[in-house]
């Protein structure tokens, strides 16, 4: 009860100050969406995306507003309908990660000792080996990964990042007072930790979700653009691929290969600005400063 | 220049906050003559350490200063450029922090810390900026070897002292101290004000000191301030304050103080709160914690009142004065 | 000292694990694709080929797993990685040392520009905070560091390349220039280098921006900040003594951290402009099955990144003291 006491407190701060930040709400707008679109994307795609039945290599129109491949598909309803698949590897990646790095990195951080010391190696290898080249050669053998073996690989290589960043936070937070207090009040390890310790970070978790999720976003797509997701699915990197194989900047088709890559960036966009706000949200010093404000100051 | 070495005239300092500006030094005026040490005394967040860093002019945002002077030795502050403003620095100002640790550059040694103080306002060469930081650590019983030391290196009464050392390289006129005792234990304490009174007596420079903790100056300071609620609520000559607290506040503050060799009696404190800084009430600030509180107190602010050197800010007091 | 030499062991920690699971890989996947391989080659190629595939692999069917993983170890680390089976007969170390110079230029020189350049400008936008950089970098590189470099190439492609014709559309170098070490060569390797590093720069930028700021912001409240200003110091002193250096710490151990981001954005790059660097060739190994080829490129790739973690970590320590005395 007392948790959800506190998280509902920590949560309500920060959509206070999501309301009034300017990047903050972009953001979500943005996120909203397109969750919107994923969700429904019938309601968006004027056509079936993989129907090859218009003529190919058309340009824009109103009725192709991107005009068509060179397989004679409508580019914009390709745009719609690869939406689900980037939210979904987002939302699943991100969730997944995070619960990862929370559990390891503040079990190190609260276990200390010879945990703290195995758990922390072992982070840190992970962080340091370059985890790209390791997908390309993991999903290489794999000869094409599917989307769940995807959301696999991306787990296993982005939970590092999150979990060191939640260690330091969690160690810095673990010799506060209240801390000691609350043990000493004869407190178990779980209601500190659960009560205590994650209300306070609950913006660097939610900010690390949103960095998960950009980072599988990215990472997904770099994959299919290079053939190596399933290249039968409607995704937007895969639509990337089948413009970059089919030579459409050469070919005059530069809306084929350039619009997936704005709603990627549009997607990676709202995320990264609602995780720059969260950040904001949990070191206040960062927040905007005007300079109107600044003139009076003493030398 | 003969006359007081600082005039602060209706200094006020504004703090931006996320409900307004709040107040947090409020018309403060005094003057602090040619090798006069005086104590600024008062609670956690009464705006004595904002008082200081207006006066030395480093205030940051949110803070800033809306008003008054600041009149050093004959120039107001205030009215110079922050680069003219820069050239005073240290010469005739110099500042020393509460921590040692967090004031000190920790990747930078002691000597280069000195030496870059001595760079920027004079043009002696490296010998003698060596010679006169050996000399200014030898003054606070430091072994000049450690110029070559890190911060993080040296004890931290060591450090302390360092930053002392560092104060005087320039040979200022006014030094300002912002609780330099707090870190430290009762022994080393102690040992610090000596050194500092000792070096004020040879170098003869004013001091601006301030503390929560009345007991440190008792025995150092000449005059004593009380601030509250960021104004001056009294000031007078410290052992008059001492044995006879004008102010109700500085009389609950004298109370709060057990003494070591009187008689047993249970301890006092001020109940209440400190004022809200943002929406002051209008009347006297300590009108809500007073135990001789009027009607008067409840609707006019007090103006400070100076009689025979002693400036006190109350209607009870007043009254019976004008009386 | 101790500090440096903790890091060096930890940093030969990582490259075991990256060994090993390079040995493991193939052996974990469905189909095992290792023996697969040997099995279909069998009789087809003549028998040195088979041989550098077991070396590549590791595999040898009379010895026990551990003996072949320590064979494995011993092979790599003398640098006999086998031979490469889309450029057969060359050895796989050979493609790599071809390719290897051209990734070390251009990531090489885009990276430490970017850290440079990003962190310079984090450390004004902080210092001048309220001002235009303040204001106007953050929301700017947090949107651009979202866009994926390679789509950031495709642009450069389609707008500098294609459509205004400034510079060449891909390769390292004009196929049918000649190869000499002439200052024609040179100007020739450079006007194909300027997209791709453009690339690297643009979207790596960010990061550093960003981070440095929010460093800066933090140190520039310090106490020790507060006293410079009160020494009367010389504001650039105290922006590059002062605030600068004790910001850049942190910085400088997050660079070690997002080399492995910088490190996959770098591999598109190379891919979209035919850059003949280790990405692309790791990703043309992909397409031709050229298993050995791909396992040695992930090796090399994992040890440059090691590397220049390990650089990072001596700046640091001459930087900060505290880190030279610690144990």
């Amino acid at each position: 009860m007392r948790l959800l006491y506190k998280l509902g407190d920590a949560l309500r701060r920060s959509f206070d100050f999501l309301r009034r930040d300017k990047k903050a709400m972009a953001g979500a707008i943005i996120l909203f969406i397109l969750l919107v679109i994923s969700a429904f994307p019938n309601w968006f795609t004027p056509d079936n995306p993989s129907a090859e039945i218009y003529s190919p290599g058309a340009g824009v129109s109103w009725a192709h507003p991107l005009g068509t491949t060179s397989f004679g598909q409508d580019v914009f309803s390709q745009l719609m309908a690869g939406t689900r698949q980037s939210v979904m590897i987002a939302l699943i990646v991100g969730f997944i990660s995070t619960i990862l790095s929370v559990g390891i990195g503040i079990t190190a951080a609260y276990s200390g000792g010879i945990v703290d010391d195995v758990l922390s190696m072992v982070t840190d290898v992970v962080l340091v080996i370059p985890t790209f080249p390791l997908i390309i050669v993991i999903t290489a053998y794999l000869k094409s990964a599917s989307f769940w073996l995807m959301v696999l690989v991306l787990v296993i290589t982005g939970w590092s990042y999150g979990a060191r960043q939640l260690r330091v936070q969690a160690l810095s937070l673990r010799n506060r007072d209240y801390l000691l207090a609350a043990k000493a009040r004869g407190e178990s390890s779980w209601y500190v930790i659960s009560v205590e310790l994650i209300p306070p970070m609950t913006s660097l978790i939610v900010a690390n979700f949103l960095g998960a999720a950009l980072y599988a976003v990215l990472t997904a797509a770099g994959l299919q653009f290079v053939g190596l997701g399933n290249i039968n699915t409607q995704s937007w990197g895969t639509m990337l691929y089948w413009a970059q194989n089919n030579e459409a900047l050469s070919i005059g088709l530069p809306l084929w290969a350039l619009a997936p890559g704005v709603a990627i960036a549009v997607l990676g966009s709202g995320l990264a600005l609602l995780n720059y706000a969260f950040d904001e949200i949990a070191n206040p010093a960062l927040r905007p400063v005007s300079k109107r404000r600044l003139k009076k100051v003493g030398a | 220049m003969s006359g007081p070495i600082l005039q602060l005239r209706d200094l006020s300092v504004e703090y931006a906050t996320p409900s307004g500006p709040a107040l947090a030094v409020s018309g403060v005026s005094f003057d602090l003559e040619q090798g006069e040490f005086l104590a600024i005394v008062g609670e956690s967040g009464c705006g004595k350490s904002t008082l200081l860093f207006a006066v030395a002019h480093l205030l940051t945002y949110p803070g800033s200063l809306v008003g008054g002077s600041v009149v050093f030795d004959g120039i107001d502050l205030t009215s110079l450029t922050p680069e003219e403003l820069r050239l005073h620095r240290w010469r005739d100002i110099s500042v020393v922090m509460q921590s040692a640790m967090n004031a000190l550059n920790p990747t930078l040694t002691i000597g280069a810390q000195l030496a870059d103080a001595c760079q920027a306002h004079t043009n002696w060469d490296n010998e003698r900026i060596a010679e006169r930081s050996a000399e200014v650590l030898s003054m606070v019983s430091i072994d000049p070897v450690h110029l070559k030391s890190y911060p993080f290196q040296l004890s931290g009464g060591m450090r302390q002292r360092a930053m002392i050392a560092m104060a005087l390289l320039l040979e200022p006129k006014l030094v300002i101290m912002d609780e330099p005792t707090s870190a430290l234990d009762v022994v080393a304490q102690r040992s610090l004000m000596r050194q500092v009174e000792t070096l004020r007596r040879d170098l003869g420079f004013s001091v601006l000191f301030v503390t929560h903790d009345m007991s440190v100056v008792s025995h150092f300071s000449d005059r004593l301030a009380v601030m509250y609620g960021g104004e001056i609520v009294e000031l007078g000559v410290t052992r008059t304050l001492f044995d006879n607290p004008q102010h109700p506040y500085s009389h609950g503050l004298m109370e709060a103080f057990p003494s070591l060799l009187g008689e047993l009696r249970p301890l006092t404190g001020i109940a209440g709160n400190p004022p809200s800084l943002v929406n002051p009430p209008p009347g006297c600030l300590f009108a809500p914690r007073c135990p001789h509180v009027m009607d008067e107190c409840r609707e006019v602010r007090p103006e400070l009142v100076t009689s025979e050197g002693h400036a006190v800010r109350c209607h009870l007091i007043n009254r019976a004065a004008i009386q | 000292m101790r500090f440096l030499v903790r890091r060096l062991g930890f940093l030969f920690v990582a490259l075991w694990a990256a060994l090993t699971v390079n040995f493991f890989i193939p052996r974990l996947m469905p189909g095992n694709p290792a023996e697969s391989m040997m099995a279909k080659f069998h009789g087809h190629v003549n028998p040195a080929a088979i041989k550098a595939l077991e070396v590549a692999f590791g595999i040898n069917n009379h010895q026990s797993l551990m003996a072949s993983y320590f064979q494995y170890i011993n092979n790599t680390l003398h640098g006999n990685l086998g031979l490469s089976l889309s450029y057969f007969p060359i050895p796989v170390s050979t493609v790599i040392m071809r390719a290897l110079p051209w990734s070390l230029g251009l990531v090489g020189v885009s990276t430490i520009f970017g850290f440079l350049i990003g962190t310079a400008l984090g450390a004004i936008a902080a210092w001048r905070r309220g001002g235009i950089l303040d204001n106007v970098l953050p929301p700017t590189f947090i949107v651009i560091s979202a866009f994926p470099y390679f789509w950031i190439g495709l642009l450069c492609v389609w707008f500098f390349a294609l459509t205004l014709g400034w510079f060449p559309i891909l390769g390292g170098y004009t196929e049918t220039a000649t190869v000499t070490w002439s200052w024609g060569f040179v100007g020739d390797i450079l006007w194909h280098s300027v997209l791709p590093a453009f690339t690297i720069l643009l979207t790596s930028i960010g990061g550093w921006i960003l981070t440095m700021r929010n460093n800066m912001i933090t140190v520039v409240a310090e106490d020790y900040v507060k006293m410079a200003r009160a020494k009367g110091l010389k504001p650039r002193r105290i922006l590059w003594q002062y605030a600068g250096r004790n910001a850049l710490l942190p910085n400088l151990t997050g660079f070690a951290m997002s080399l492995g981001f910088v490190i996959s954005g770098a591999i598109l790059v190379e891919y979209v402009f035919n850059y003949p660097g280790l990405g692309f060739t790791l990703l043309q190994a992909v397409q031709n099955e050229d298993y050995p080829l791909m396992q040695s490129l992930f090796l090399l790739i994992t040890v440059a990144v090691l590397v220049a973690i390990f650089i990072s970590d001596i700046a640091t320590a001459l930087l900060d003291p505290r880190t030279r005395a610690s144990s």
